[in-house]
C-alpha cells in the first residue's frame, strides 16, 4: 500500500481509528474527545462514527481518567485515555505511576493493563510554568512503563498502533507543535513499528546526536547546518524513552565517538543525564569528548514570549553543543 | 429570580455610592475583557480568557468581604473580582502583553493567573481546583491564628475569612473534594464559589455531575451550600454577606453556587459554535448582569442616564490609556529569568 502526505494529527487519528474498527474492545475516554472532536483534533469525527459507548467525554477528572483505565483494562478492556495536556497528567499521578506501572508486577502477573494514555505535551505558546510540561523523563523512570514520543507523522502512526496493540501500559506523548507538521503516512492498517526501536533519522559519522519528539527536528536542522561546516552528524531518533534502544546508540557511539544529547525537558535527572550516564559506563573506552546535553534552562517556564524563547531549546544551541564535541 | 432583594437583606442597606460602585466595577471590567478579545484579534496577545457574564458573581462576592485584606484565591475569569479588590485595568493589560513590571508574576504567569500580596490576593497554577485545598488552607491558617491568640477575633486589619472561585466542571477534580471536606470536619472559614455557567469548554453541566445543583453537595461536606442567580448582583451581594459572617462569626465554610452565564467561547483558543447554538447564546445575552443593573439603577433613580454615559466614558479611557501603555512598555529583562526560584541565601539555614 501506498503513502500518503498526513500532519501527525491525521496520522494519529488512523491509527486509533483502525485500531478501533479492528478491536472491538479497544475504547476513547477523556476530556473533550467527543463532541469537541479532542482538544487536539485526533478523534474528529470519532463520537458519530463510533457511538458515545466507545468513544466517553469525561468530566475533569484525571484521577478517573488514568485510575478508570487502569481498571477496565484489567477487567478485559484496551482503554486509550486522553490527558489533554500532560500537565494535568500529574493530578492523576497516583493511578499512572503506582497501578498503571505496577499492578502487572505487583501481582505476579495475574492481571495485565492494556491500556494507553495519551497526551499532549510540550511548551513554546506561552503556556507558562504549571501549563508547559515536558515531562516525560520522569514517568520513564518507573520500571513497568513504556514511554514513547514520536518526532514525525509516520512514526506517530505505527508507534501508536504498536502501543495500542501491546498488553504493557504505555504513556503516548504527542507534542503539540508536531500535531501539524505533515509526512508520508503508510496506508497500510497492519502499519506497525516495533515497541522499544529507535531510528537513525540521519546517517553520519563525526557526532551522533541522540534525541526524540520535536528534538529531532532541531538536531535535523542542526545537522543540515553543521553540514556545511564539514561536520557529519547521526541523528538517533530513540522514539521510545522505555524501553531505551541502547543498542543503537551504542552502535552509532562507536562510530563517531562523540555524542550530544537534545531534549525538550529540563536538565536535572534528565533523559540526557540517563544517556550520558549509559555512555560513560558501556562506552567508556570509544569515548573522545565528554557528552553534550541541550535541554531548557533550569528554570520553571516563564510568559513573555523573548524569555520563554530563551530558556527552550534551539537549533543554534544544538549547533554550538556539537561544536563543543568536535 | 427578581432583581429586587426583599427587604430585610444586607444589599438594602448599600448607599447609592456603593450601588454605583458595583455598577462601575462591573463594567470597567467588561470594557477591559472586550479590549482583551480585541488585541487578540489583533494578533497582539497570545491568550485571553474572558470573565463576560460572570460580572455579577464576582462584584457581589468582592463587595461583601473586607477588600483587599480577607484572603482572596480566585480563578481565570475573576477579572471583575480582582478589579474590585484594586487591580488595575492597566495591570490586566500589562499582564496580557507580558510586559516588564507586571503585577501578578512579573510576567511570568499566563495572563489571569492573578496575584497580589498588597491585596491579599493570593497566586493559582494553570491546573484547575487546584486553589481549593490552598484556600482551606488560607482558612486554617486564620483559625490557626485566632485559636491561639496570635491575632484577635476584632482585629479588622487581619484577614477574617478566605474566599476561592472555580467553575462547576472544576467540581469534578479531586481536590475539590478534598478542600471542601477538610474545611468541613475543621469549620473553617472559608467560603466557595462556584461559577456555574454549565459549560466546562464544550462539556454541558450533565456530563460533569448526575445532581441538580453543586450546592447540593454541601451537604456532605457539612458546609453550608446555597444557589444563587449569579446575574443578579445584589442577590450575590447577599448571599455572600451571610456567608462572610458565618465565616467571621466562627461557624463554618459556605458553597456559594452561582448561576450564570458564560458570554463567550471558553478561551481565545476556543470556537463554541460548535456545541452551543447560537440561539442558546442569544438566550443569555438577555441575562446579561451589566445590562440588567442598569435598568435596577436607573428604574430607582439611583443612576441617571447622564452618569450612566459618563461612566461609559470613563472607563473607555482608562482602558486605552492602559492598553497604550502596556503596548509601548519595555518587555521584562532577561536576567531575571533565575529570580525568586529559591529564597536568597538564608544564613541561618547556613544557605
Ligand atoms: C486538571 C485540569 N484538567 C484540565 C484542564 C483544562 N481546562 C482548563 S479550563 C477547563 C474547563 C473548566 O470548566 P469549569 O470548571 O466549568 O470553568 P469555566 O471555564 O466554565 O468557568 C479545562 C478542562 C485544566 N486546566 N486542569
Ligand atoms: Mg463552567
Amino acid at each position: 500500500m501506498a503513502d500518503k502526505v498526513l500532519p501527525m494529527r491525521e496520522a494519529l487519528r488512523n491509527a486509533l481509528r483502525e485500531e478501533m474498527i479492528r478491536d472491538e474492545r479497544v475504547y476513547v475516554m477523556g476530556q473533550e474527545v467527543g463532541a469537541w472532536d479532542g482538544t487536539h483534533k485526533v478523534t474528529r469525527g470519532f463520537l458519530e462514527e463510533f457511538g458515545a459507548r466507545r468513544v466517553r467525554d469525561t468530566p475533569i477528572s484525571e484521577m478517573v481518567i488514568a485510575g478508570a483505565a487502569v481498571g477496565s483494562a484489567m477487567a478485559g478492556l484496551r482503554p486509550v485515555a486522553e490527558i489533554m495536556t500532560i500537565n494535568f497528567a500529574f493530578v492523576g499521578m497516583d493511578a499512572i505511576i503506582n497501578h498503571m506501572a505496577k499492578v502487572r508486577y505487583m501481582f505476579n502477573g495475574q492481571f495485565k493493563v492494556p491500556m494507553v494514555l495519551r497526551c499532549a505535551t510540550g511548551w513554546g505558546n506561552q503556556a507558562t510554568a504549571t501549563h508547559s510540561h515536558t515531562p516525560e523523563p520522569i514517568f520513564a523512570h518507573f520500571p513497568g512503563l513504556y514511554v514513547g514520543m514520536p518526532s514525525n507523522a509516520r512514526d506517530a502512526k505505527g508507534m501508536l498502533k504498536a502501543a495500542i496493540r501491546d498488553d504493557n501500559p504505555v504513556l503516548f506523548s504527542e507534542v503539540i507543535a508536531l500535531y501539524p507538521k505533515p509526512g508520508p503516512v503508510p496506508e497500510d492498517p497492519d502499519f506497525v513499528l516495533p515497541i522499544g526501536k529507535g531510528d537513525i533519522k540521519r546517517p553520519g559519522k563525526d557526532v551522533t546526536i541522540v534525541s526524540f519528539g520535536r528534538g529531532v527536528e532541531w538536531s535535523l536542522d542542526a545537522a543540515a547546518a553543521l553540514e556545511k561546516e564539514g561536520v557529519d552528524c547521526e541523528v538517533v531518533d530513540v522514539r521510545w524513552l522505555r524501553p531505551l534502544d541502547t543498542a543503537l546508540i551504542f552502535e552509532s557511539f562507536k562510530k563517531t565517538n562523540r555524542c550530544v544529547v537534545v531534549e525538550e525537558s529540563l536538565p536535572y535527572y534528565s533523559f540526557g543525564s540517563e544517556i550520558a550516564a549509559q555512555i560513560q559506563e558501556h562506552m567508556f573506552d570509544y569515548m573522545d569528548a565528554p557528552v553534550k546535553r541541550v535541554s531548557a534552562m533550569d528554570v520553571p517556564l516563564p510568559y513573555a514570549r523573548d524569555i520563554e524563547l530563551m530558556a527552550l531549546p534551539n537549533v543554534q544551541k544544538v549547533i554550538a553543543a556539537v561544536k563543543e564535541v568536535i | 429570580m427578581n432583581a429586587t432583594p426583599a427587604l430585610d437583606t444586607p444589599s438594602q442597606l448599600l448607599s447609592p455610592e456603593a450601588l454605583k460602585e458595583m455598577y462601575w466595577l462591573m463594567l470597567l471590567a467588561r470594557r477591559t475583557d472586550e479590549r482583551a478579545w480585541v488585541l487578540h484579534r489583533q494578533g497582539k496577545i497570545a491568550f485571553h480568557i474572558s470573565g463576560m457574564g460572570h460580572e455579577a458573581v464576582q462584584v457581589g462576592a468582592a463587595c461583601a468581604i473586607h477588600r483587599g485584606v480577607d484572603y482572596v484565591h480566585p480563578y481565570y475569569r475573576d477579572l471583575a473580582l480582582v478589579l474590585a479588590l484594586g487591580v488595575t485595568p492597566r495591570d490586566f493589560m500589562f499582564s496580557l502583553f507580558g510586559k516588564r513590571g507586571e503585577l501578578s508574576s512579573g510576567a511570568r504567569q499566563m495572563p489571569s493567573h492573578w496575584s497580589a500580596r498588597k491585596y491579599n490576593l493570593v497566586s493559582s497554577s494553570s491546573v484547575v481546583a487546584t486553589q481549593v485545598p490552598q484556600a482551606a488552607g488560607l482558612a486554617f491558617a486564620i483559625k490557626y491564628k485566632r485559636d491561639h491568640g496570635l491575632i484577635q477575633a476584632d482585629d479588622f486589619s487581619q484577614p477574617r475569612c478566605a474566599i476561592t472561585c472555580l467553575g462547576e466542571g472544576s467540581t469534578s477534580q479531586g481536590e475539590w473534594h478534598e478542600g471542601m471536606n477538610w474545611a468541613g470536619v475543621h469549620d473553617l472559614p472559608l467560603i466557595c464559589i462556584v461559577q456555574n455557567n454549565n459549560y466546562a469548554i464544550s462539556v454541558p453541566f450533565e456530563k460533569q455531575m448526575n445532581i441538580r445543583s453543586v450546592a447540593d453537595r454541601a451537604n456532605a461536606y457539612g458546609v453550608h451550600g446555597i444557589t444563587v442567580n449569579g446575574s443578579d448582583v445584589l442577590a450575590m451581594y447577599d448571599a455572600m454577606k451571610a456567608a462572610v459572617h458565618r465565616a467571621y462569626r466562627g461557624e463554618g465554610a459556605t458553597l456559594i453556587e452561582a448561576k450564570c452565564h458564560r458570554l463567550t467561547p471558553h478561551s481565545s483558543d476556543d470556537d463554541d459554535r460548535t456545541y452551543r447554538s447560537r440561539e442558546e447564546l442569544e438566550e443569555a445575552k438577555r441575562f446579561d448582569p451589566i445590562m440588567s443593573f442598569a435598568q435596577v439603577l436607573l428604574g430607582r433613580g439611583v443612576m441617571s442616564t447622564a452618569e450612566q454615559q459618563e461612566f461609559e466614558a470613563k472607563a473607555m479611557e482608562i482602558v486605552n490609556t492602559a492598553h497604550r501603555e502596556a503596548e509601548s512598555a519595555p518587555y521584562p529583562d532577561e536576567h531575571t529569568i533565575y529570580d525568586h526560584i529559591y529564597a536568597p541565601i538564608n544564613h541561618e539555614s547556613g544557605r
